[in-house]
C-alpha cells in the first residue's frame, strides 16, 4: 500500500530520527510512504505571526502539489505542519476570496480534496489493527504520553481527541506494552517556537513538563511533535537548570517506542540521535 | 485609512479586528480565564484578557500600546486560551493579526527583538530555498540579534547526532516560493 | 341594509402623529353601508366609550369598527362597551392603526392611505358579521399539582386552603424536592428542613389534598376546567396501607452500597429504601434496578423481616385517570453533571464537587453529620475553593444563561465553611457577584468581611491533582489579570442549573411551550409570569427559570390564586372563535362530503361523525361535527377540507375573501 507524505522541514533535519522511525514502522507493516515532490516548508509560527496569507499559501502549494501527484490521503508526522496544512483546508474551504487569492500567488490549482492525517490517526487507521499481535517486545514501562498543544488544539478545526485530557496516544502506548500514566501536563505548552530566541521560557515551560512526568513515576515521555522532542530533548538543560535537578527521563517519538516494541533496530528507530540518552 | 470606515462599524483597532479576524472584541465579558490558562501570561506585560480589555476601550492610547507590547511577540499560539474560552473568541488569530500589524507600522516591542529576528531568519530560510536550512537560520538569527555566545555549544553537539545539514536542502521551484513571497507581502506592506 | 359606526383613535398622539386621523373619519364616513364615523383623542376612555354608546343607541348601528390599537389591548373593552349598548359584542372589530401603521412608518399622505385601507377592509367584513355567543362550559374544581418541591407544596397548600380539592403527584418516592437537600437557606441561615418539613406534613395530612408519590403524569387531554390526566403510580412494590414504616426491611436489606439521590452520591443507600428521614411519607419503595430479588430471583430478606407483610414484589404499576380543571407545573430543575467541564476534572478527582454535594456535607442530616470532610480521605479541607459559574454563562458549554442562585449559596458556602472550619481558608473565583435581593448583598458583604472568605475576580481555567492537592490555576483580573494558584483540599463547582431531563417530553404532554433550555414558557415575561400559553395550565418555581426559595414560593403563590379564581366560577366562558361544519336545509344538509380529513387533522381530537337521518332513522348522511367544547379554533380543519365546508366563527371564508377584495378596491 501507498500513502502520500509530508515529513517537514524539521524531520529532514533536526529531528530526522522522527522520520528514520515512521518509515521504519510502515515499512514494517508493508506500507509505503511516497514523499510530496518538491514540497516545500508549510512556514510553521513564523508565517502565521508575520504574513496571513503567506501562512496559508505555503500550505496551500503542498496540498496542490499533493492533489498534482495523485495522492488522496497524506500523512504528516509533525504536529505543526499537521496543525498548519489542516488549518489551511478549513480556512480556504469557507472563504472563497481567499481560496482565489491564494491559488492565484501559487499559481496552482487546488480544490481541498487531499486528506491530512497527524500521526496518529495514520497508526490508527493503518498500524494499531494489527499492532497488538505483532509486538516482540512490549515497551514494559510506564510512560507519560505528552500531546502538546497542536495536535489537538483548536478542536473546532482538527476535531482530533479531545482538548482536555486526550487519550489517543495512550491507547496507542497501551497496545505497544506500556502502562501510561495519569498526569497533569499532556496538553501544556513546551514554549514551541520561542526554543531559540527564549530559551528561558522554554526551560520553564517544559521544566513543568518533564518535572510532573518524573513525579509520577513516568521512565520515557512519548511525543509526536518534533518541536516538543527538540524542547524536552535538546532543551533538557535549560529544563535541569530550571527544576535544580538532573533529570534523565528520556524523550520518544511514539514511532520510536512502537519500533521498539516492534523489535526493530534501535539505530533504524534513530535513537542515538537523542541529546538524552534512550536507556529504555 | 480612516478607522471610522471599517465596515463593522466599531471605531479603532477593535474593528480592524473584527475585519480581519471575526472576532468581537465586545464579545468578551473579562472573565479572565484565557489569562488564568496562557503558559506565558506571567511573561507579559499585559496578558490576553487585558490586551482584549485595551482593546474594549477603543482608546487610541491604549490601542498603540497594543500594537507596541511584548504581550503579543510572546504568545505562542498555543490555542489554549480559544479551547477554553466560554465565549469561543479565537485570541490566537487575533494575535496573529496584532503581530503582523505591529510589524507593519514599525510597533514592535524592543523586548521582542529576538523573537521577531527569529521569525524573519525563518521566513527569509524558506524564500530562498523553499525550506528551513537550519544552519542558515542560526547564522541569519546570531547576525540579526549579535547574540553570538548563545547556544554555541549546541550545533556541533546536533551535528555529532546527525541532526543538522551542511548544505541546505533546496526545491526545484525556488521561483514559484519566491513569487508566493512577492505576492503575499505586497498587499501587507502597504 | 348595514349601518356601521366607525371611530377612529388618536391614542394620544401615537396615531394623529403620523395619521391624518380626521382624514380617515372622513374619508370612512363616505363608504356604503356607514352610518357614523369620527375620530377622538382616547377612544378606550370613558367618553370615548360612550361616543360608541350612544352612536349605537342613536344610530341603531349594526356594527362597529374601531380604529385604534392592537385588538390585543383593547378588543375586550370594545366589545363589552358594544354589549352595553345593546349590540352583539361579535359586531365590533378593530383595525390596528398603531402596530400595524403609525408606529411602523413615518408621517405622511402614504401612511394615512393605508391607515384608510385598514379601516376599509374592516368596514367591509363587519358588513358579514354574525352575532356570535359565548360557549359556557363546566368546570371540575379540582387542581392537579405535579411536582412535590417546595413550589408544588407551597401551590398545593394554598390551592386547598381555599377550600379546593388538589392532586399532588411526585415522581420521587418522597415529597421536598432539593429544598430537603439543602442545609441552612440563605439570607437568613436558618435550616431548610426545619422550616420545610412541617409543610410536607401538612401537605400529607391537609383533607383537601391527595398526594401520590413515585407517580409520573402519564398524558393529558381536555382543556381548561375539563382535563383528564392519566396518571403512572409507579410500583413501590410494598402496600402502602399495610406499612407502618416501621424501618424492619430497610435495616435488614443486604445491599447497601447503592450510591443515596438524596445525599448526591456522597451517602449510601439500600436497595429498599427511604430517602430521608424526614421523607412523606416514610415508607419506603423498592428500587428494581438494584434489588436482589428482581435481578436474581432470589434474597425477600424484606418480606422475611416485614411485621405486617406489606412487601408486594409482583405489584405492578398503575395508570390512574384523573379529572381536573386546573394544573400546575412545579416539576423544579437539577443541576447540570459538571463532567463537560474536563479542565476542572470533575468525575476524576472526589475532592471536586458540586454546590448540591457540599449542601449534603454541610446538612446535619448528610453523611458526615454537618461536618465538612471531603469525599476522598475524609480530611477536613483546610482550604476550600468555590467556583462560580461552573457552566453557567458559558455559551461555549452550551448554557448562555446566569443561573441566578449560584452567587448566594457559594457566599453562603464559604461562610458555612468558616463557621464550621476554624482557621480554614476559603476562595470564591468568581465574575460577578448577583447579589440583588432583600438582604442577599449584606449577605454576601459578611461573608467577605465578617467571615473572612477571600473573594478573587477571574475564571479558574484549570484544577489538577498533585500530591493529594488539588491544583487551582486562576487569575485576578483586578491585578492585571496575575495569576493566582491555589493548593486546595476541595473544591467546589457552581454547576448550572438546568432543566429537568424529560422536561421537553413533558411540555409536549402538556401542550405547553418551552424556551429554547428547555424551561417552561410563561404567557408573558412581565404580566403573565405564572400562566401558560395554555389556558388552565400555570407555572411554579424553578421549571421555568432558575429560582430561588423565595421566587418558588412567590411564583407558587401566584399560580395558586389563578387556580382559585378559576375555580370561583361554576361555568367558564370561552370565545366562540371556533369550526363550525357548514349545515344547508334539505336535501343537501350540508356541503360536506364526510371525507373526514379533518378528523385526522385536528390536534384537539375535536371533530366527530355525525349521522343524519330522516324521520324514520333511516341514515341520509354522514358528516363531520365539531365538538364546541373542544375546539380551539386554530383552522387546521379549515385548511384541510376540501369542500370547503368548514368556517371558523368570526373568521369564515366569507369574511376573508371580502377583505381581500376590499383592500383591491373591488368594492
Amino acid at each position: 500500500m501507498t500513502l502520500g507524505f509530508y515529513p517537514g522541514c524539521s524531520l529532514k533535519g533536526s529531528s530526522r530520527e522522527y522520520s528514520e522511525s515512521v518509515l521504519a514502522v510502515s515499512k514494517a507493516f508493508d506500507i509505503n510512504l511516497e514523499e510530496i515532490k518538491d514540497w516545500n516548508c508549510c512556514g510553521a509560527t513564523a508565517a502565521h505571526n508575520m504574513n496571513k496569507e503567506l501562512s496559508l499559501a505555503l500550505p496551500a502549494r503542498i496540498l496542490s502539489l499533493a492533489e498534482k501527484q495523485g495522492l488522496t490521503e497524506i500523512v504528516v508526522p509533525c504536529a505543526a505542519c499537521y496543525s498548519r496544512l489542516t488549518v489551511t483546508k478549513h480556512e480556504l474551504s469557507k472563504d472563497a476570496t481567499l481560496k482565489a487569492a491564494v491559488t492565484e500567488a501559487n499559481g496552482l490549482e487546488y480544490t481541498g480534496s487531499v486528506s491530512v492525517l497527524n500521526i496518529v490517526q495514520f497508526l490508527d487507521k493503518y498500524i494499531t489493527p494489527n499492532l497488538e499481535n505483532r509486538v516482540v517486545k512490549p515497551f514494559d514501562h510506564k510512560v507519560a504520553c505528552y500531546y502538546g498543544c497542536l495536535l489537538v488544539r483548536p478542536h473546532e478545526i482538527l476535531k482530533f481527541d479531545r482538548e482536555e485530557d486526550p487519550q489517543s496516544l495512550d491507547v496507542l502506548m497501551l497496545k505497544a506494552g506500556a502502562t501510561p500514566i495519569d498526569w497533569a501536563f499532556k496538553t501544556e505548552c513546551c514554549g514551541a517556537g520561542l526554543s531559540v530566541s527564549r530559551t528561558s521560557s522554554v526551560g520553564r515551560l517544559s521544566g513543568k513538563i518533564i518535572g510532573d512526568a518524573k513525579d509520577r513515576g513516568a521512565v520515557a515521555v512519548i511525543v509526536a511533535c518534533p518541536m516538543c522532542h527538540s524542547n524536552l530533548d535538546m532543551r533538557r538543560d535549560a529544563i535541569n537548570s530550571y527544576l535544580g535537578e538532573k533529570i534523565d527521563i528520556p524523550v520518544l517519538y511514539i514511532t520510536q517506542a512502537i519500533g521498539l516494541a516492534l523489535g526493530l533496530d534501535r539505530k533504524a528507530l534513530g535513537l542515538q540521535r537523542h541529546f538524552v540518552k534512550v536507556t529504555v | 485609512m480612516s478607522s471610522d470606515t471599517h465596515h463593522s462599524g466599531i471605531a479603532g483597532l477593535g474593528g480592524e479586528v473584527l475585519e480581519h479576524t471575526e472576532v468581537k472584541v465586545s464579545h468578551c465579558y473579562q472573565c479572565g480565564k484565557c489569562s488564568a490558562g496562557c503558559p506565558l501570561s506571567e511573561e507579559m506585560d499585559y496578558p490576553p484578557s487585558v490586551i482584549m480589555r485595551m482593546l474594549q476601550t477603543g482608546n487610541p492610547v491604549l490601542e498603540d500600546k497594543v500594537l507596541r507590547s511584548f504581550s503579543i511577540w510572546v504568545c505562542l499560539t498555543c490555542e489554549m486560551c480559544f479551547a477554553r474560552c466560554p465565549m469561543s473568541i479565537d485570541i490566537p488569530k487575533m494575535m496573529d493579526f496584532l503581530r503582523e500589524k505591529s510589524i507593519n507600522e514599525k510597533k514592535a516591542n524592543p523586548k521582542a527583538k529576538e523573537i521577531v529576528a527569529f521569525h524573519k531568519s525563518f521566513l527569509d530560510s524558506i524564500k530562498f530555498t523553499g525550506r528551513l536550512y537550519e544552519i542558515g537560520l542560526f547564522v541569519d538569527y546570531k547576525t540579526r540579534t549579535l547574540k553570538i555566545l548563545e547556544d554555541l555549544a549546541l550545533a556541533p553537539k546536533m551535528m555529532k547526532r546527525g541532526k543538522l545539514n551542511i548544505i541546505p536542502e533546496l526545491i526545484k521551484d525556488r521561483s514559484g516560493i519566491a513569487a508566493i513571497f512577492r505576492k503575499s507581502n505586497k498587499k501587507n506592506k502597504n | 341594509m348595514s349601518k356601521i359606526g366607525v371611530f377612529v383613535c388618536h391614542c394620544g398622539e401615537n396615531i394623529s402623529a403620523t395619521v391624518d386621523c380626521a382624514k380617515v373619519a372622513e374619508t370612512a364616513g363616505n363608504y356604503d353601508g356607514v352610518a357614523f364615523s369620527v375620530d377622538y383623542k382616547y377612544m378606550c376612555s370613558d367618553p370615548g366609550q360612550n361616543l360608541i354608546k350612544s352612536a349605537i343607541k342613536e344610530k341603531g348601528l349594526t356594527g362597529v369598527v374601531v380604529a385604534s390599537c392592537s385588538p390585543r389591548m383593547h378588543e375586550p373593552t370594545f366589545r363589552k362597551a358594544c354589549a352595553e349598548a345593546g349590540l352583539n359584542p361579535f359586531m365590533c372589530e378593530m383595525a390596528n392603526l398603531r402596530e400595524h401603521c403609525s408606529w411602523v412608518h413615518e408621517k405622511g399622505e402614504a401612511t394615512t392611505e393605508k391607515a384608510i385601507d385598514l379601516v376599509r377592509i374592516l368596514v367591509e367584513k363587519v358588513k358579514y358579521n354574525h352575532s356570535l355567543n359565548e360557549i359556557k362550559v363546566p368546570v371540575t374544581k379540582t387542581a392537579l399539582v405535579i411536582g412535590g418541591g417546595i413550589a408544588g407544596i407551597q401551590a398545593s397548600l394554598d390551592i386547598a386552603n381555599t377550600g379546593h380539592k388538589v392532586i399532588l403527584i411526585e415522581k420521587d418516592p418522597s415529597i421536598g424536592g432539593h429544598m430537603s437537600q439543602l442545609s441552612e437557606t440563605f439570607p437568613t441561615l436558618d435550616c431548610s428542613q426545619c422550616i420545610l418539613t412541617p409543610r410536607m406534613v401538612e401537605v400529607a395530612q391537609h383533607p383537601n389534598i391527595t398526594l401520590y408519590t413515585y407517580a409520573e403524569l402519564e398524558s393529558l387531554e381536555g382543556f381548561i376546567g375539563n382535563f383528564k390526566a392519566k396518571i403512572r403510580r409507579k410500583s413501590k412494590s410494598i402496600d402502602e396501607k399495610l406499612c407502618t414504616g416501621c424501618g424492619q426491611c430497610t435495616t435488614k436489606c443486604p445491599v447497601k452500597k447503592i450510591p443515596s439521590e438524596f445525599n448526591e452520591g456522597l451517602g449510601k443507600r439500600t436497595a429498599i429504601y427511604v430517602p430521608f428521614p424526614q421523607a412523606v411519607p416514610n415508607k419506603p419503595v423498592i428500587d428494581r434496578i438494584n434489588c436482589t430479588y428482581y435481578i436474581k430471583g432470589k434474597c425477600k430478606v424484606c418480606e422475611i423481616v416485614c411485621p405486617t407483610k406489606a412487601i408486594r414484589f409482583d405489584q405492578e404499576d398503575q395508570i390512574m385517570e384523573v379529572e381536573v380543571g386546573a394544573i400546575v407545573i412545579a416539576t423544579g430543575f437539577t443541576v447540570k453533571q459538571p463532567d463537560f467541564f474536563p479542565e476542572y476534572g470533575y468525575g476524576k478527582y472526589p475532592d471536586v464537587i458540586t454546590g448540591l454535594q457540599f449542601e449534603r456535607l454541610a446538612s446535619a442530616s448528610g453523611p458526615t453529620l454537618g461536618e465538612i470532610r471531603r469525599p476522598s480521605d475524609d480530611k477536613v479541607p483546610e482550604k476550600i475553593v468555590f467556583l462560580a459559574c461552573a457552566g453557567s454563562r458559558d455559551p461555549a458549554k452550551g448554557i448562555p444563561y446566569c443561573s441566578k442562585i449560584c452567587c448566594m449559596y457559594i457566599a453562603k458556602h464559604a461562610m458555612l465553611y468558616q463557621h464550621k472550619v476554624h482557621g480554614g481558608k476559603s476562595y470564591v473565583f468568581y465574575m460577578d457577584i448577583r447579589a440583588g435581593g432583600k438582604q442577599y448583598e449584606e449577605f454576601v458583604r459578611r461573608a467577605i468581611e465578617d467571615d473572612g472568605v477571600n473573594y478573587v475576580r477571574g475564571r479558574v481555567s484549570r484544577i489538577y491533582e498533585k500530591n493529594g492537592k488539588l491544583i487551582v490555576n486562576g487569575v485576578d483580573t483586578l491585578l492585571n489579570a496575575m495569576p493566582v494558584e491555589i493548593e486546595a483540599d476541595m473544591v467546589v463547582l457552581a454547576t448550572a442549573g438546568i432543566a429537568n431531563e424529560g422536561a421537553e417530553e413533558l411540555a409536549q404532554k402538556l401542550h405547553i411551550s418551552y424556551d429554547p433550555y428547555k424551561f417552561f414558557a410563561e404567557a408573558h415575561p412581565k404580566l403573565k409570569p405564572v400562566e401558560t400559553n395554555t389556558a388552565g395550565i400555570f407555572l411554579a418555581g424553578a421549571c421555568q427559570a432558575p429560582r430561588d426559595i423565595p421566587e418558588s414560593v412567590a411564583m407558587a403563590s401566584g399560580a395558586a390564586v389563578k387556580v382559585a379564581g378559576l375555580f370561583s366560577q361554576d361555568e367558564l366562558t370561552r370565545e366562540p372563535i371556533i369550526a363550525v361544519v357548514n349545515r344547508q336545509a334539505p336535501p343537501v344538509y350540508s356541503s360536506c362530503v364526510g371525507c373526514f380529513l379533518c378528523v385526522s387533522a385536528c390536534p384537539y381530537q375535536a371533530i366527530e361523525k355525525e349521522e343524519i337521518k330522516n324521520r324514520n332513522g333511516e341514515l341520509i348522511k354522514l358528516i363531520a361535527k365539531v365538538n364546541p367544547g373542544l375546539c380551539q379554533g386554530c383552522g387546521t380543519c379549515v385548511a384541510f377540507c376540501r369542500t370547503k365546508s368548514i368556517d371558523i366563527q368570526g373568521y369564515t371564508h366569507e369574511q376573508m375573501y371580502t377583505e381581500v377584495m376590499a383592500l383591491l378596491n373591488e368594492y
